[in-house]
């Protein structure tokens, strides 16, 4: 059975995973025509490409479909319930790195750090008689750190696009977003927090701890020989 | 049915048989009041499902709020109930999401430290079958070292509000000790905030966006600046405080121990919480509990069980690293939370059948 290894179908991800592997000698590249997701891998025998939506690799690795994705840790960590028992973290790439971070309006001079927007969450649940809200599409992410930091008094109100605005149409009072230049965050009047970030996200390599590797754990041995990383403890299929 | 199912059977009729009375409670809960209550947290341990005509609804994570809710509809006084059914709660890894809880709960005013000890009495018996190693704690005395505290109210109720998150409660309390990383980051925006008046930061700061007022900035810069003027927090006070809080013995010795020991910084304001638990010793005394051995620890129920004010208690399995069997504790402000206004005492506890099964 060949080894199935899922990498991002398009844009600026897709290139820049091509390119990371062709400097490690192993080639992909799409086939067909420019609009069918088909990929073939050369170097390596018995890869098989799987072009998919980054944000659904995750999944695909947590039920096994796919034995190898690359993906953005923020999407792993995410999407995936105690991601460590789920996929073993094989390369950190060094590309798409972007942080989760937390904002609030510029306007907010009495905060700089976590402990201000602790203090400013009970006064405001005191003042408006609601938990400050906290607009997010990454929940579990925000959630913990929070949890972990021992801040109390917000809720996380969901938002899966243009997040940044939300405060501005009255339906957040802070914004924990991706950000890698915080252009749009600067835009929109906002500041992050100066804490460490939620989290620094980067494309990373993962391996899933529930893909049948019987038949393909020889594949992956040559292909990590090949791009010079580890083979995670653990893996059977010997 | 099953094992547990017996079990849970048994246990009730056995709570029946010490004067309670069985209660019921919908599995489908608003999900706002619990939310209210505990808290963001609970999104991430509930299951949350939507109702077209409801809104977010909750599959019930305990019994404690609706049992509360029915008996301020109207319940006589003083009150005992029990119950037994599924909660839902989500887990990691393989542990059971629905899982059957029994419960006691008691309601009364007068000598809260006879109810505290019947609760207590009353688990103890019903679980005595099983190697099980009991625990015993105060969220009251951390209160009242925290009321004792010779520091602004601000600060007192900062840290009250954080007691159930230890992490943040000693930061805050190295920060208003006047030491470490959140006391240097005060101390820079204390200096940005002294620069100018609070209309002229904010004005240049920024275009106002949100909800929050350019009054309540002002207000909280006002806060800001006042306790930046306030001393720390003295030395020996946050050392008494941090010693409290590592406290672990034999109910008897600590007792003793936080009365003799060097805790003259806080003794006074924990003298009446000393009372109340000398007062609850008498009683599980009475009622047969050899205090002398009984386990007590100070930060006990610190991180789990965030509505308990008073007593809390565990019954933990003798060996391995399994969850309490049984948990239970006094709720006083809970009740005044759910009475809006009215309040009534009330202390109880809940037994999960399936870990006692899994013991046999």
């Amino acid at each position: 059975m060949s080894l199935k290894l899922g990498v991002p179908s398009k844009g600026r991800l897709m290139e820049k995973t091509f390119a990371w592997f062709a400097e490690r000698g192993v080639q992909m590249a799409r086939t067909g025509e420019a609009r069918e997701y088909a990929g073939a891998v050369d170097g390596v025998a018995g890869v098989e490409l799987v072009l998919l939506s980054a944000s659904e690799i995750p999944r695909e690795l947590a039920a096994g479909r796919i034995h190898l994705g690359v993906t953005g840790s923020d999407l792993v960590r995410e999407t995936l319930a105690d991601w460590q028992a789920q996929v073993w973290e094989l390369a950190q790439m060094g590309f798409g790195h972007a942080d989760l971070i937390i904002a609030v309006p510029q306007a907010w001079v009495d905060v700089d750090t976590l402990d201000d927007l602790d203090a400013v969450a009970a006064a405001f649940r005191a003042e408006h008689g609601f938990r400050l809200r906290i607009a997010t599409k990454y929940h579990r992410l925000v959630r913990d750190y929070l949890r972990a930091h021992g801040v109390a008094d917000y809720q996380l109100v969901d938002s899966q696009g243009a997040t940044e605005g939300t405060i501005r149409n009255l339906t957040a009072e802070a914004v924990a977003d991706i950000t890698s230049t915080g252009e749009t965050l600067r835009a929109n009047h906002l500041k992050i927090l100066r804490d460490a970030p939620v989290h620094c996200s980067q494309a990373t390599l993962f391996a899933a701890r529930a893909a049948d590797w019987s038949g393909a754990a020889p594949a992956l041995r040559a292909l990590a020989a090949q791009l010079g990383v580890a083979v995670p403890e653990g893996l059977s299929g010997d | 049915m099953t094992q547990a199912d017996a079990l849970a059977a048994t246990l009730l009729a056995e709570m029946q048989d010490a004067g309670a009375v069985p209660v019921a409670a919908d599995i489908l809960q608003p999900a706002e009041t619990l939310l209210d209550l505990y808290g963001e947290d609970i999104r991430a341990r509930a299951y949350v499902t939507h109702d077209p005509d409801l809104g977010e609804m909750m599959l019930r994570p305990d019994f404690t709020v609706p049992v509360v809710q029915a008996h301020m509809r109207g319940g006589a006084e003083p009150a005992r109930y029990c119950y037994a059914g599924p909660v839902f709660r989500k887990q990691s890894g393989g542990r059971a999401r629905e899982y059957l809880q029994v419960g006691y709960e008691l309601f009364a005013r007068d000598d809260p430290a006879r109810a505290d000890a019947e609760v207590f009495a009353l688990f103890a018996r019903l679980l005595a079958p099983y190697d099980l190693r009991p625990v015993t704690g105060d969220i009251g005395i951390l209160k009242a070292a925290v009321a004792g505290l010779e520091t602004s109210i601000e600060r007192k109720s900062a840290l009250m509000r954080h007691i159930w998150h230890p992490k943040r409660f000693r930061a805050l309390l190295e920060r208003m000790g006047g030491r470490g990383p959140l006391a240097e980051a005060r101390a820079e925006l204390v200096s940005n905030l002294r620069a100018a008046r609070a209309e002229a930061l904010i004005a240049e700061a920024g275009q106002m966006v949100g909800l929050r007022s350019a009054d309540e900035i002002g207000a909280r810069i006002a806060t800001l600046l006042h306790d930046a003027e306030a001393p720390p927090i003295p030395r020996e006070q946050v050392q008494a405080l941090e010693r409290l809080l590592s406290l672990a013995a034999p109910a008897r010795a600590a007792l003793g121990g936080m009365r003799a020991r060097g805790w003259a910084a806080l003794a006074p304001a924990l003298a009446p919480a000393l009372d109340r638990l000398e007062a609850r010793l008498e009683a599980l005394d009475a009622a047969g509990v050899d205090t002398a051995h009984l386990p007590f620890e100070a930060s006990f129920g610190r991180t789990t069980m965030e509505y308990y004010d008073g007593f809390v208690f565990g019954f933990l399995p003798a060996r391995g690293d399994l969850p309490p069997v049984a948990t239970g504790g006094r709720y006083d402000a809970l009740t005044a939370v759910l009475g809006q206004g009215q309040a009534i005492p009330a202390v109880g506890g809940v037994i999960r059948p399936a870990l006692l099964e899994a013991l046999t």
